[in-house]
């Protein structure tokens, strides 16, 4: 295993400097404007007994009907995910170039001033609220886990078919990503010095320990489970447009 | 002696091969590196070409001391125990910090190695630049306070998240390689991952009983400026987790001060909270009830 990783690893840091935040831009741009689309002019994810994770839940909108309901849902792992610690930094590289890469040569391309940068001063300070945007993801978590159970039963009984089974990746992706949240583990246990001397230590520490070994891997869970996120809407669409049938496995 | 010598030697690992005595031994035949090293000192200076012979299993430490050696004896260079331990020989290889004692010339497989001084601080001479500004941010620094006797009785279970900020060597190549400092030259308002690591020990250690986050946000911390981007924890010789387990739970313990509506709230209502009893210490004491 880790002389794959090595092998893979060395010729990726050969790779010039700027391949790292320009395909992260790719990715992240292309993600928006599927998102975009997806929202303003398609109003319903919904094929049989499946619901697109975009349109979950469901909520009643009194907007005109071009404008999917489900931009009142959106906002909450939209803002989950931009107030990310590790999307922070993949989008300060990326995007902002601040810097693109570590190297001398990819930091003198920084296109602010000495004076001018402000790093999480100044409008980046509202990052700081991520807590509270995870407190709602978990709650928004709760709907992709039933929606993932009804999933599970096409036709009111038990059976497992392809879609069931990408939600099921697809939740417990998100699932993973969420509980590897860098705010989470600082309020299960990070932000106590002592855990043998408050009630409950010994829980809190095994907690964040688990939780310290998932946090490990943010950074893997934040991208796959924004491709699983992707392939689930776009299964349904297919789905929706006829163009696959739905495969039963069992 | 001359037993104890080549027991010595034997013990010594290829990556620390003797240029001075043994490189007939190791020396591939007739192969050659070439570098270009810095040559200056504040005003500026240029990149020389030198020519070594290879020596199998080589660092570049060693090369440089070959040159100095044989080729260029007012090359400064700065090292101590040449096994990556004492953080002195901190400096940069085609534009990225490196211990020169632990980077084999072999890994540049052919590619030029360009060897400079850490750019964040301010150039002595040729590869030797001048951290002293670390020490002045150390100082700085609230210390370990408390007010319990030493030696402390302390669980394994609450000291097991200090043994990896404890294994910083200071080689400031977090700092170096941190564009706050190194593109931003915020030494002033700034303290640097070296420093969050520190305060990272200091916060959780169980028995310290200061608050530091003031001195993280407000002060000659300026923890706002970290943008989180890794460029530290990429570096890190000693494998530390920087950015990780030290900046950020560091900003969670800002926030929670700062940024965290539902926290201010319960403060103004009940008092604060010390993290290390969770015993109400009241509205401003510090942390252990002062
Ligand atoms: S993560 Fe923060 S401290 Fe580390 S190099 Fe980046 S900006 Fe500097
Ligand atoms: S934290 Fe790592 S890179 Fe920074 S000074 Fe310590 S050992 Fe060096
Ligand atoms: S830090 Fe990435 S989700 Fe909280």
């Amino acid at each position: 295993m880790a002389s794959i990783t090595a092998a893979i690893k060395k010729p990726i840091q050969r790779l010039p400097w700027w391949v790292g935040p320009i395909t992260v831009t790719a990715v992240l741009t292309g993600f928006g404007i599927y998102t975009m689309v997806a929202v303003l002019f398609f109003d319903r994810g919904e094929y049989a007994n499946y619901l697109s994770p975009f349109y979950s839940p469901p909520v009643n909108s009194p907007l005109p009907a071009w404008l999917s309901p489900a931009i009142f849902v959106l906002w909450l792992p939209l803002g989950f995910r931009a107030t990310c610690y590790y999307y922070r930094k993949a989008y300060y590289r990326a995007f902002f170039w601040d810097p693109p890469a570590c190297s001398s040569k990819a930091q003198q391309r920084e296109p602010r001033s000495t004076e001018n940068y402000r790093g999480e001063r100044n409008l980046f300070v509202w990052n700081n609220i991520h807590r509270y945007f995870m407190y709602g993801s978990f709650v928004l978590l709760i709907f992709l886990t039933i929606d993932t159970v009804r999933a599970f039963l096409p036709e009111g009984s038990f059976g497992i078919t392809l879609g069931s089974l990408i939600f099921l990746v697809n939740v417990t992706l998100l699932w993973s990503y969420s509980l590897s949240c860098h705010s989470l583990r600082h309020i299960v246990g990070g932000r106590v010095d002592c855990y043998s001397c408050v009630t409950g230590g010994n829980a809190r520490r095994k907690a964040y320990s688990w939780l310290s070994v998932l946090n490990q891997n943010h950074a893997l869970f934040a991208w796959l489970s924004l491709f699983s996120l992707l392939i689930t809407d776009i299964y349904i669409r297919l789905l929706l447009a006829g163009a696959v049938t739905d495969l039963r496995i069992l | 002696m001359e037993e104890q010598e080549a027991q010595q030697k034997d013990m010594a690992s290829k990556a620390h091969a003797d240029v001075h005595a043994d490189e007939e031994d190791a020396a591939r035949e007739g192969e050659s590196y070439k570098l270009r090293i810095f040559r200056g000192d504040a005003e500026g200076g240029r990149e020389v070409e030198y020519e070594i012979p290879a020596v199998e299993g080589m660092v570049v430490l060693d090369a440089i001391l070959y040159i100095q050696a044989h080729q260029a004896g007012d090359l400064a260079v700065r090292w101590n125990c040449k096994a990556a331990h004492c953080g002195s020989c901190s400096a940069e290889i085609n534009g990225k910090p490196k211990l020169l004692c632990k980077a084999r010339v072999e890994e540049y497989g052919g590619q030029d190695i360009r060897v400079h001084p850490m750019r964040a601080f301010p150039v002595i001479k040729d590869l030797v630049s001048d951290v002293s500004w670390n020490y002045e941010v150390a100082r700085s620094t609230i210390p370990f306070t408390t007010d319990e006797q030493a030696p402390f009785e302390m669980y394994e279970e609450d000291v097991e998240r200090l043994y990896e900020p404890k294994k910083c060597i200071e080689c400031f190549m977090c700092q170096d390689v941190c564009h706050v400092l190194r593109t931003h030259q915020k030494h002033e308002e700034f303290a640097g991952p070296r420093f969050f690591v520190r305060n990272q020990w200091l916060e959780m250690h169980p028995k310290d009983t200061e608050r530091r986050v003031e001195y993280l946000k407000e002060g000659r911390g300026g923890i706002g400026y970290c943008n989180i981007t890794k460029c530290c924890t990429e570096v890190c010789p000693a494998g530390i987790h920087i950015t990780d387990n030290s900046i950020i739970p560091l900003k969670e313990r800002v926030a929670d001060e700062y940024y965290d509506p539902a926290k201010w709230l319960m403060r103004k209502i009940r008092g604060r909270r010390s993290p290390k009893t969770g015993q109400i210490i009241g509205r401003n004491g510090n942390r252990n009830g002062g």
